[in-house]
């Protein structure tokens, strides 16, 4: 038994179909706990107010949007190498999620970024580069919803992905450079305030973790829902040439 | 391969091959920007650097769903896929004769939008050295981006989503160039990062521009 037999779509269907209640209820517990948790027992700090509390829901999601994407580049690899449809269509039904998050992300940074530093953006190197990873993940659903034929869909939105990875990672370079020159911080460190406490530490590993498990549970529900897409199609060509 | 350069140059010049267009283009860029932002000179030279490149950007994207759609749709394509010839090396030859017809234009024409814009005079050598290096980047990128929507109606609108994301680190580096020539800062990062760019994509990019090509003529 080795992973490459989830490769099989009746393989998957019936592992995600066990595991998923599993995931979704742990997501939900994870979230919940880590939410109120987060919210509601912890004290308001003492520079920044209570808004500081946006983190359970931005950090989280930050991390998962770059996540999200690593995870359809090694989809991505393993379509292009190994032709598993599965693996290209968890890549497909991870980008939109990722692209949520992302936005979560971008949202949640400007409602603490109004009360906080006083604007809801700034062209800080951090969010101009999830403003850029947004642009991608757009250019790859985009090319999804543009190819009729899902194979060549598949070969063409895993190369894009590749590429886009390098130049995702070298735009965060490029726009480090824009803003601040090279090798220096950025000024707008979230990681230094984050860790100012155990306090506000273990609800953040709490929902880091509940985002984990949602990220999990949508994107094995959407793949499932891929695979039946397909088998759907597949039905209804038959239908047509018999 | 040589004679696949040249027949592209041939039909980029003809009439309906898009030649002056992007040149036209840039000249309008160059012009609608100061009548939106307003002539106060101090604005324009803080400005002129980005603009010229973002004219330079858009200009190339113009020109670019026809390096494709054009011998996809009458069947040149397959031809030149099933030939001898390395598929990146076509890919290479079409995004060399797209420079050709529209990157190296813009190299000549930026000094003297450089002046419409109010451009600093210690800039004008850097953006004609910036562009120099920084548009053979834009055409490969474009051709890859073009292999990617070359089956599609409307691809035009899709090319410019999928290209332009990736044209922000050359526009990044080639803006900065210019803008440290012009105030006297640092030139040689951002330079040898745009180099770096160039010789990169144009390593790297027509082998998955060829792959795309692959998967959309089956």
């Amino acid at each position: 038994m080795s992973i490459w037999d989830y490769a099989n779509p009746k393989r998957f269907m019936q592992a995600s179909s066990w595991a998923l209640p599993y995931a979704a209820v742990a997501a939900g517990l994870c979230l919940l706990v880590g939410l109120v948790w987060g919210y509601f027992f912890t004290p308001d700090a003492d520079k920044f107010g209570s808004t500081v509390k946006i983190i359970y829901l931005h950090v989280p999601a930050a991390m998962m949007a770059i996540s999200a994407w690593m995870m359809m580049l090694v989809a991505s690899l393993i379509w292009l190498i190994r032709r598993h449809h599965v693996s290209a269509l968890s890549a497909k039904a991870a980008a939109p999620v990722g692209l949520t998050f992302t936005l979560i992300g971008l949202v949640t940074g400007a409602i603490w970024g109004q009360p906080m530093w006083g604007t809801w953006w700034a062209w800080d190197p951090r969010l101009t580069s999830f403003l850029i990873l947004t642009l991608f993940y757009f250019g790859y659903i985009a090319l999804w919803q543009a190819i009729e034929d899902p194979d060549t869909a598949a070969d063409l939105t895993s190369v894009l992905c590749i590429v886009g990875s390098v130049f995702a990672f070298l735009s965060r370079y490029a726009v480090l450079f824009w803003n601040q020159g090279l090798h220096q911080g950025a000024s707008l460190s979230m990681d230094k305030q984050e860790n100012v406490s155990d306090v506000y530490w273990f609800p953040l590993l709490v929902c880091i973790a509940g985002f984990v498990l949602l990220f999990l549970t949508l994107v094995l529900l959407r793949t499932r829902s891929e695979i039946r897409a397909r088998r759907m199609a597949a039905l209804l060509a038959r239908e047509r040439l018999a | 391969m040589r004679a696949l350069l040249l027949r592209d140059l041939r039909l980029a010049f003809r009439a309906g091959g898009g030649f002056g267009l992007s040149l036209a283009f840039f000249l309008m860029v160059a012009v609608i920007v100061p009548l939106g932002v307003g002539p106060a000179p101090a604005t324009l030279a803080l400005i002129a650097a980005g603009v010229l490149w973002v004219g330079a950007l858009l200009a190339s994207l113009l020109s670019l769903d026809r390096l494709f759609a054009l011998d996809f749709e009458d069947g040149s394509l397959d031809l030149l896929a099933t030939s001898p010839l390395p598929l990146s090396g076509v890919v290479a030859m079409k995004a060399l004769a797209h420079w050709a017809t529209t990157g190296l234009p813009l190299v000549l024409a930026a000094p003297v939008l450089g002046i419409l814009l109010n451009l600093p005079s210690a800039g004008y050598g850097w953006l004609v050295v910036s562009q120099a290096l920084g548009t053979p980047a834009l055409s490969i990128i474009g051709a890859f981006g073009a292999s990617l929507t070359v089956g599609l109606k409307r691809g035009g609108l899709l090319l410019g989503l999928l290209v332009l994301p990736l044209y922000i680190p050359t526009l990044i580096f080639g803006a900065e160039v210019v803008k440290a020539g012009a105030m006297g800062g640092d030139v040689l990062v951002p330079l040898a990062a745009l180099a770096g760019i160039t010789a990169g994509a144009w390593a790297g990019l027509p082998m998955a521009a060829a792959a795309a090509l692959r998967a959309n003529l089956r």
